[in-house]
C-alpha cells in the first residue's frame, strides 16, 4: 500500500509539473502584456515598457524557453512571479486560494450530504411521492445552468430584503467593506455573506448527488446481502442504514473527490457574481489584464487540488472498499 | 393397493408427531405482488398450508416460479412492502404474520432463520466475515460485550468447519470461496440455535463436492441445534436422503404432500409424476426416455380457471377445466357429477386445508390413478428413440470426428501497468488427450474451474494450439488456410448454456436461424425452405419464425438454438452445458431432443457438463476432468458402475440420487476443501490434496503421488483409463 502511494505521489508530481507547464507556455504564446501597457493613456515610452517587461519577465523579445527556465527556476522556489501590476503572484494566489477553498469545501460537503440523504431515502421509496419530489427537484436544478440560479437567488436576496426592509441576506462580497469589530463578530460578518454563493453551489451538487446516489442505492436494495441482515435480526431501516448504504456510498465518496476537483475551476461564476475575490474570478480578471503569471499559477492550483483530490479518493476507496486493498 | 405396503413399512415421521404442537404452522398463505404502472398483480403464493415439528425435516419442491422460496420469505418477513399477504404463520403458536418489522425482526434470526441460494452475494462486502457472525449475536442481545460475541463467532467458524477460525474471523467475504462463504451463512443461521431453519436452495449455486459438504453441514446443524428444517430445493435428488416430508408446489398452490417415501414410490398427483420421470437417473443403467412434460408453467398474471395444471396434463378431463381442484386425502375427492354441478356457482375458490400430516393430493383423478396403480410411463407419453443405425459397432472402426492430443492453453497471469511482467501460469488446460468418433456422445464433466469451457473455447477456435493439436475430421487444424477454415466451420457448430443471453434479442426467429446459412452463401430460396425444415425438426411451429426470442420459454429458446447449430447439418456438435439453466421438466424434453436428432441426423456430440446425471443418460463417453487434465476417461457404462480414480469415485457418491430408501443406505465420500487454484496446481498429482485415498496410503506411496504426475494408464480392461498410480475399481452407483 504505502510502495503503491509513494508511486501514485510521484505521478501526479510529475503530471502537475506538466499541467503547468503547458499552462504557462499557452499563456506566453496567446497572452500579450506589452498591449497592456502599450494601451496605458499616455501611452508610455516604448523603452520603459521594454525595461519594464523586463524586470517582469515577460518581454516577448525574450526567447519562450529562456522566459520559461527562469519562470520555472522561481516556481520551484516558490517564486509564481510577479502580477503585471508588480504584487507578488504566491502571496496573492494564498490568500485567494483560501477563499476559493473556504467555499467550495463547505459547498461540497453541505452539497453532497443533502444529495446522499436525499438520494439514498428516495431509493427506499421508489416511484412514491417522495421519490418522484426528489427526481423532480433535481432535474429541474440540473437543467438550469448556476449562472441562472446564482442570478435568480440573488435577485430573490433583493426581493426579500426589500420587503424585510432590513439587509438580511448579504449577496455581494466576502464580508462587509470597512466593517470593524470584534473577531467573532467579522466571523457572523463572514457566515452571513457566504451563505448564499454557498447555498448556489450546494444545490447544483445537491442534483447531481441525488440522482448518483438514488441509482447507487437502488442496486443494493435488492441485494442479496441486505436480505441475509434483515434475515439475521436486523430491522429493516438498520440493514438499509448499515449494510445497504454503507455498500452504496462507495462510489459516492469518489464521485465526491472528484466533483470536489471540478468545482475549483467550477466555482468562477458564482463568485463573480456574488463579487467573491476566488480563484476563479482572479483568472477571468487576469486574462484580460494579459496577466501570463496569474493565468498560469491559477491553473498550477487547480492541478495541485484536482490531484489531491483523486489521491484523496484512492485513499477513501481503499479504506472503505477491502477489495481493493492489496 | 400399493400405497399400504409403503406405509406398513415405513411410518412417515410426521404421523408420529401429530400429537404435539408444531414448532411453525403456516395455513393458507397468500402472497400478492401489486403490480407498478397499471401493470397486472402477480399472484405467487395461493394458499399454502405446511406445518413443521421440532427435529422433522421438511421440504419443498418446484420448478421456478412456483412461489416456493416466496412463501418462505414472507413466513419470515422479508418481502418487500408491496406484497400483500394473507393467511397465518404461527411460530410456536404466535400469529408472526401481523408483527410490525421491529417485533419481527426479534424473532428473525433468533426462531427462525434462513439461509439462501448464492452464498456469494449473500454476504455484505465491506465488513469481515467474523464482524457479521458476531452481528447475529450482538443484533439479539444488545448486552453482550465485544469480546463474548466475537468468541461465539470464532466457535461458529470452528463449527461449520472453516480451517483457522481464529485468523479466518478477519477475512473480508471475497478472499472466501463460494462454499466457505455458504458455510459461514449456514453459522450465521445457527448463532442463536433457533427452532426452524429455512434452507432456499443452499446448494444450487455449488458444485457437487461442496453441495456434499454443505447438506453434511445441514445435518450435523440439526443435530446440533435440534431445529425443525424447511428445506426449499428444485433438485430432486437433494430432497430425497434429506428430509421426512415433501410438498410439492405448482403455480403458487401445494398439489401433493406427504412423506418422502409416499411421495417417490406412490405420487397420486400426474405434476409430480411427471416430474419424477423427467429426472435423468445417475443410477440406473437404462433409464430409457425421460418423461417430458409438454407447454410451460402458467403465467401468475393470467392463470386458468381450473387446475393450473391441467394444459399440460396427459390426463386431464374437462371437469379439471371447471374448478381447481382440492387438496385432498386420496379416495376424497368428489365425483367428476360434483365438480359438473358445483362449478355453476360462480365464485368457487379451493377451501383452506390444514395440514395434518397425512398425504394430500390436489388431483380430481388422484382416486383412479391410486387405483390402477399407474406410473408417469404410464400417463405421459414416452417417445421411443431408436439408435442410429448407420455406422459400425465397433468403436476402433468408425471415423475420427474430434482427435485433441496433449492439448493445453495457458493464460499468463500479468502485473504492472506499463511494463507488464509475468508473475504466473494459470493452468487452464494442461495436457488433454480425447477422441470422438462418428454418431457417438463424449461428455467431459468436472467442477466449476477444471477447464470444461477453456477447452471447448480452444477446440471450436480452430486456431494452432499453444502446445498439442486439435484434429476435426481428421484435418490438422494448425494447417488449415483461412478459406479451409471457414468451411470447415460448417461441420463443427455449437450450442451454449445460457438461452437467454445466446440469442440476438432483436433478430427475429427466422433470421437466427438463417444467419449461418446466409453467411455460408446458402441461396435465398434454400435458407427459407431449410429454416422450416429445422423449426419442425426442433418441435417449435411453423408460425413461431416471425417471433422474437423475448417471446418465447428457457427450452424454446434452447431449441431455436439448437436449431440454429443444425443449419449447416454439422457432424459434430459441440453442446456447453445446454439444460443446466433449465427447469427439470423443459430439460427432459431438450435432452430428448439431443437423443432423437443424433439418432436421426447421425451426430456426433462433445457434450459438456457438471450434472453427472444429465451425463449418464446421454452421453457413450465420458472424460471427468480435474484442474485442467483428464483423470479419468472410459465408456460410460465403466465410469459409472467401476469408477476407478478417487475423484470420479468422490464425484459419483457426492450426487444424491432421487430415490429415498437408496440415497439413506448410500454411504458418501465427502471430499475436503475446494478446488486449488489453477495457477498454482499441487506438484504430482493435482488430485492428492482433496483425495480421500492418499489419506490411507503408506508415506512411501504418499511419495509417489506427490512427485510422480499419473498417466492415464488402462483400467479394469477394456476402453476404461485411469490417471490414478492406485486406481482400483470401487462399486459405482447402484
Amino acid at each position: 500500500m504505502g510502495k503503491f502511494l509513494a508511486r501514485r505521489l510521484l505521478n501526479y508530481v510529475v503530471l502537475i509539473f506538466i499541467a503547468t507547464s503547458f499552462a504557462y507556455v499557452l499563456a506566453a504564446t496567446n497572452l500579450a502584456p506589452r498591449d497592456y501597457f502599450e494601451q496605458m493613456q499616455p501611452p508610455p515610452d516604448p523603452e520603459l515598457v521594454d525595461a519594464q517587461l523586463d524586470t517582469l519577465n515577460l518581454n516577448d523579445e525574450t526567447p519562450l524557453a529562456q522566459r520559461y527556465a527562469t519562470w520555472m527556476s522561481g516556481v520551484l522556489s516558490g517564486d509564481f512571479g510577479q502580477t503585471i501590476q508588480g504584487g507578488s503572484v504566491t502571496d496573492q494566489m494564498l490568500m485567494k486560494a483560501g477563499v476559493t477553498l473556504r467555499l467550495i469545501v463547505v459547498a461540497t460537503l453541505l452539497g453532497s450530504f443533502m444529495g446522499v440523504v436525499i438520494g439514498a431515502y428516495a431509493a427506499i421509496r421508489q416511484y412514491r411521492a417522495f421519490d418522484k419530489a426528489a427526481t423532480g427537484a433535481s432535474f429541474f436544478v440540473l437543467s438550469v445552468p448556476t449562472v441562472v440560479i446564482a442570478i435568480v437567488i440573488q435577485v430573490a436576496a433583493v426581493t426579500a430584503n426589500d420587503l424585510l426592509g432590513i439587509q438580511f441576506f448579504r449577496y455581494s462580497g466576502e464580508y462587509t467593506a470597512g466593517f470593524q469589530g470584534e473577531w467573532w463578530e467579522m466571523l457572523i460578518n463572514r457566515v452571513y455573506h457566504a451563505i448564499l454563493p454557498t447555498l448556489v453551489l450546494a444545490l447544483a451538487l445537491f442534483a447531481t448527488f441525488a440522482r448518483y446516489q438514488r441509482n447507487m442505492m437502488l442496486d443494493v436494495l435488492g441485494a442479496d446481502f441486505v436480505r441475509t441482515a434483515m434475515a439475521k435480526g436486523l430491522t429493516r431501516r438498520k440493514a438499509l442504514f448499515k449494510h445497504a448504504l454503507r455498500t452504496a456510498m462507495i462510489p459516492t465518496i469518489t464521485y465526491f473527490t472528484f466533483t470536489f476537483g471540478m468545482l475549483v475551476s467550477g466555482a468562477t461564476f458564482t463568485e463573480k457574481i456574488y463579487a467573491w475575490q476566488g480563484m476563479g474570478a482572479w483568472l477571468i480578471d487576469s486574462i484580460a489584464r494579459q496577466d501570463v503569471h496569474v493565468v498560469a499559477a491559477v491553473s498550477f492550483f487547480m492541478a495541485v487540488t484536482i490531484m489531491v483530490a483523486s489521491l484523496l479518493s484512492d485513499l477513501l476507496y481503499a479504506w472503505l472498499d477491502p477489495r481493493v486493498r492489496v | 393397493m400399493s400405497i399400504d405396503t409403503i406405509e406398513g413399512t415405513h411410518p412417515a415421521p410426521g404421523a408420529e408427531e401429530t400429537g404435539k404442537a408444531p414448532v411453525l404452522e403456516v395455513t393458507d398463505l397468500r402472497v400478492t405482488f401489486r403490480g407498478f404502472n397499471s401493470n397486472p398483480d402477480v399472484t405467487a403464493v395461493r394458499g399454502v398450508s405446511y406445518r413443521v415439528h421440532r427435529g422433522e425435516v421438511l421440504g419443498i419442491v418446484g420448478e421456478s416460479g412456483s412461489g416456493k422460496s416466496v412463501s418462505s420469505m414472507a413466513a419470515m418477513g422479508l418481502l418487500p412492502d408491496h406484497a400483500s399477504i394473507t393467511g397465518s404463520v404461527r411460530l410456536h403458536g404466535e400469529e408472526i404474520l401481523s408483527l410490525d418489522d421491529r417485533a419481527m425482526a426479534r424473532k428473525r434470526g433468533k426462531v427462525i432463520s434462513m439461509v439462501f441460494q448464492d452464498p456469494l452475494s449473500g454476504l455484505t462486502p465491506v465488513y469481515t466475515v467474523g464482524d457479521q457472525l458476531a452481528e447475529a449475536v450482538t443484533t439479539h442481545d444488545k448486552k453482550t460485550p465485544k469480546a463474548k460475541a466475537r468468541e461465539r463467532a470464532v466457535e461458529l467458524l470452528d463449527l461449520v468447519g472453516i480451517p483457522n477460525p481464529e485468523n479466518r474471523y478477519r477475512s473480508f467475504p471475497h478472499e472466501f470461496s463460494g462454499g466457505m462463504r455458504q458455510r459461514v451463512m449456514i453459522a450465521m443461521a445457527m448463532a442463536n440455535n433457533p427452532d426452524v431453519i429455512i434452507c432456499d436452495e443452499p446448494t444450487t449455486a455449488l458444485d457437487v463436492t461442496i453441495q456434499a459438504q454443505i447438506l453434511e453441514l445441514l445435518r450435523a446443524a440439526q443435530r446440533e441445534t435440534g431445529a425443525a428444517i424447511v428445506m426449499i430445493t428444485h433438485d430432486l435428488g437433494v430432497v430425497a436422503g434429506f428430509v421426512d416430508r415433501l410438498l410439492v408446489m405448482y403455480a403458487g398452490r401445494p398439489v401433493e404432500m406427504g412423506s418422502v417415501d409416499e411421495i417417490y414410490y406412490g405420487s397420486r398427483m400426474p405434476y409430480t409424476m411427471g416430474l419424477l420421470g423427467a429426472v435423468p437417473r445417475m443410477d440406473l443403467e437404462r433409464q430409457g426416455a425421460l418423461v417430458p412434460i409438454k407447454g410451460n408453467p402458467p403465467s401468475l398474471t393470467d392463470l386458468p380457471p381450473g387446475c393450473p395444471f391441467a394444459p399440460r396434463c396427459p390426463i386431464a378431463r374437462p371437469e379439471c377445466e371447471m374448478a381447481e381442484p382440492e387438496l385432498l386425502q386420496v379416495g376424497e375427492q368428489p365425483s367428476a357429477e360434483t365438480i359438473r354441478a358445483t362449478s355453476e356457482e360462480a365464485g368457487h375458490a379451493p377451501a383452506q386445508v390444514k395440514d395434518t400430516g397425512e398425504r394430500r393430493v390436489a388431483c380430481i383423478r388422484s382416486g383412479e390413478i391410486d387405483s390402477n396403480a399407474w406410473t408417469a410411463q404410464d400417463i405421459y407419453p414416452v417417445p421411443d428413440i431408436a439408435e442410429f443405425e448407420g455406422y459400425s459397432s465397433d468403436r476402433e472402426q468408425r471415423a475420427d470426428m474430434l482427435r485433441v492430443r496433449d492439448l493445453i492453453k495457458h493464460h499468463p497471469l500479468m502485473k504492472g501497468a506499463v511494463l507488464k511482467r509475468r508473475v504466473g501460469t494459470v493452468y487452464a488446460v494442461d495436457g488433454l488427450d480425447f477422441d470422438i468418433r462418428e454418431g457417438e456422445t463424449l461428455a467431459l464433466v468436472g467442477e466449476s474451474g477444471c477447464g470444461k469451457s477453456s477447452t471447448l473455447m480452444e477446440i471450436m477456435g480452430l486456431d494452432e494450439p499453444q502446445r498439442g493439436s486439435v484434429e476435426v475430421m481428421g484435418r490438422d487444424v494448425s494447417t488449415l488456410s483461412k478459406a479451409d477454415r471457414f468451411a470447415l466451420r460448417k461441420d463443427m457448430q455449437i450450442v451454449f448454456q445460457d438461452p437467454m443471453s445466446s440469442l440476438d434479442p432483436r433478430m427475429t426467429v427466422f433470421d437466427i436461424i438463417a444467419e449461418p446459412l446466409a453467411t455460408h452463401k446458402v441461396p435465398q430460396e434454400e435458407i427459407t425452405r431449410r429454416v422450416y425444415e429445422l423449426v419442425g425438426l426442433v418441435g417449435l411451429d411453423p408460425e413461431h419464425v416471425t417471433r422474437f426470442p423475448a417471446e418465447f420459454s428457457g427450452g424454446q429458446r434452447q431449441r431455436i438454438g439448437i436449431a440454429r447449430a443444425l443449419a449447416l447439418e454439422p457432424k459434430l456438435l459441440v453442446l456447453d452445458e445446454p439444460v443446466s439453466a433449465l427447469d427439470v421438466s423443459i430439460q427432459a424434453g431438450v435432452i430428448n431432443l439431443l437423443e432423437e436428432l443424433q439418432a436421426e441426423l447421425g451426430l456426433a456430440y462433445l457434450f459438456v457438463a457438471h450434472d453427472l446425471s444429465v451425463v449418464r443418460h446421454i452421453a457413450d463417453r465420458v472424460a471427468v476432468m480435474y484442474l485442467g487434465r483428464i483423470v479419468e476417461i472410459g465408456d460410460t457404462d465403466s465410469i459409472y458402475n467401476r469408477p476407478s480414480h478417487p475423484y470420479t469415485q468422490a464425484l459419483l457418491s457426492a450426487i444424491p440420487v432421487p430415490d429415498p430408501e437408496k440415497e439413506r443406505g448410500r454411504a458418501h465420500i465427502v471430499l475436503d476443501g475446494d478446488l486449488p487454484s489453477p495457477a498454482n496446481p499441487p506438484s504430482g498429482c493435482r488430485f492428492r490434496t482433496r483425495c480421500q485415498k492418499f489419506l490411507t496410503l503408506s508415506a512411501q506411496d504418499q511419495e509417489q503421488c506427490t512427485n510422480t504426475e499419473p498417466q492415464i494408464l488402462p483400467a479394469n480392461g477394456g476402453d476404461q483409463g485411469t490417471a490414478c498410480h492406485f486406481a482400483e475399481g470401487r462399486e459405482g452407483v447402484r
